[in-house]
């Protein structure tokens, strides 16, 4: 599928839905496909997108997702930043540890999604909602 | 919502995944299949997956519990089609995909469902004689 995509500036998801969630999987495929990652870092990249938009959609009570490129001079990316008003996550450690879920489900999409990508910085406190940034470098 | 299909072919249900989809859609292909087994009396189920380009937690958790539940309503689950990018995810993202049988093909995977079916009937066969490689029994000689 390709969405044709304006890679001069941020492209803003808001995740309210279900289908949102199928969205932003869509947009990261489309930046990720044009800064030229692999298919292996697309499909890592992607597959951290959803975890963690799916985290913004549940546990967040929705937001947005920005995705946009990055240079650092040698090399190019995607950074996408999933930024929720929720109410934020209280103790950083346990929720980033495999298998901690507050929800029921696997506890495995912020550790995981965490391992799939280059850098991975996290804003969060009790309360104050939740801002997630991951960027992944093409090789 | 989209709906994903399900054909039946002989005592197989065969679901090709063809579309992204949402949790919901996920979630109702888990309920349309427990039903279609039990209407159809299928013996197993094949879920095609050549079309995702990934498979996250969410799908990942909907294939182990359609194992699961087609297992209590005495179906075999096999998952073919996997791409190589999506297992390399799979195993970094910690996901093992539990209780589920997997093949290269379609084909493949016919011959899984085929295969366990007979273990299976050998097993009914002589109960108490299951030995640990789950090869075909030669008559009971139950001498162990
Ligand atoms: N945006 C968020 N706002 C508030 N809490 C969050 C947020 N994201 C994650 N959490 C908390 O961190 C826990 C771990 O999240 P993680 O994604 O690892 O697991 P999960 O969503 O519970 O299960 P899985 O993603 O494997 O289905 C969640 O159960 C939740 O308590
Ligand atoms: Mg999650």
């Amino acid at each position: 599928m390709t969405v044709g995509v304006d890679l001069g500036q941020p492209q803003t998801q808001e995740v309210r839905a279900d289908e949102d969630v199928v969205r932003v999987r869509q947009l990261v495929r489309a930046v990720a496909v044009a800064v030229k990652l692999s298919l292996v870092d697309q499909t890592k990249l992607v597959t951290a997108a959803s975890e963690l938009a799916r985290n913004t959609l549940v546990y967040g009570g929705g937001g947005t997702v920005d995705v946009m490129t990055a240079d650092n001079g040698r090399r190019r990316g995607v950074r996408i930043v999933f930024a929720d008003s929720g109410p934020g996550i209280a103790d950083l450690d346990l929720a980033l540890t495999d298998g901690y879920t507050t929800g029921g489900g696997l506890g495995l999409g912020l550790s995981g999604a965490r391992r799939l990508v280059d850098e991975f910085e996290i804003d969060t406190a009790a309360g104050q909602g939740t801002r997630i940034t991951v960027t992944k470098w093409s090789r | 919502m989209e709906r994903v299909p399900i054909l039946k072919i002989g005592s197989i249900l065969l679901v090709s995944i063809q579309v992204d989809m949402s949790d919901q859609t996920a979630v109702q292909l888990q309920e349309d299949l427990a039903e279609r087994i039990v209407a159809t009396g299928a013996h197993g189920v094949l879920i095609d997956i050549t079309a995702l380009d990934i498979v996250d937690s969410f799908v990942g958790r909907m294939l182990s519990t359609i194992a699961s539940i087609s297992k209590v309503l005495d179906a075999e689950t096999v998952v073919v089609g996997m791409r190589p990018a999506v297992a390399i995810t799979l195993v970094e993202l910690g996901l093992s995909l539990n209780g589920i049988r997997t093949a290269l093909n379609v084909e493949r995977g016919m011959e899984l469902i085929a295969a366990a079916r007979d273990d299976d009937q050998d097993l009914d066969e002589d109960e108490d004689d299951a030995g640990p490689d789950g090869g075909p029994a030669t008559e009971t000689t139950a001498s162990r």
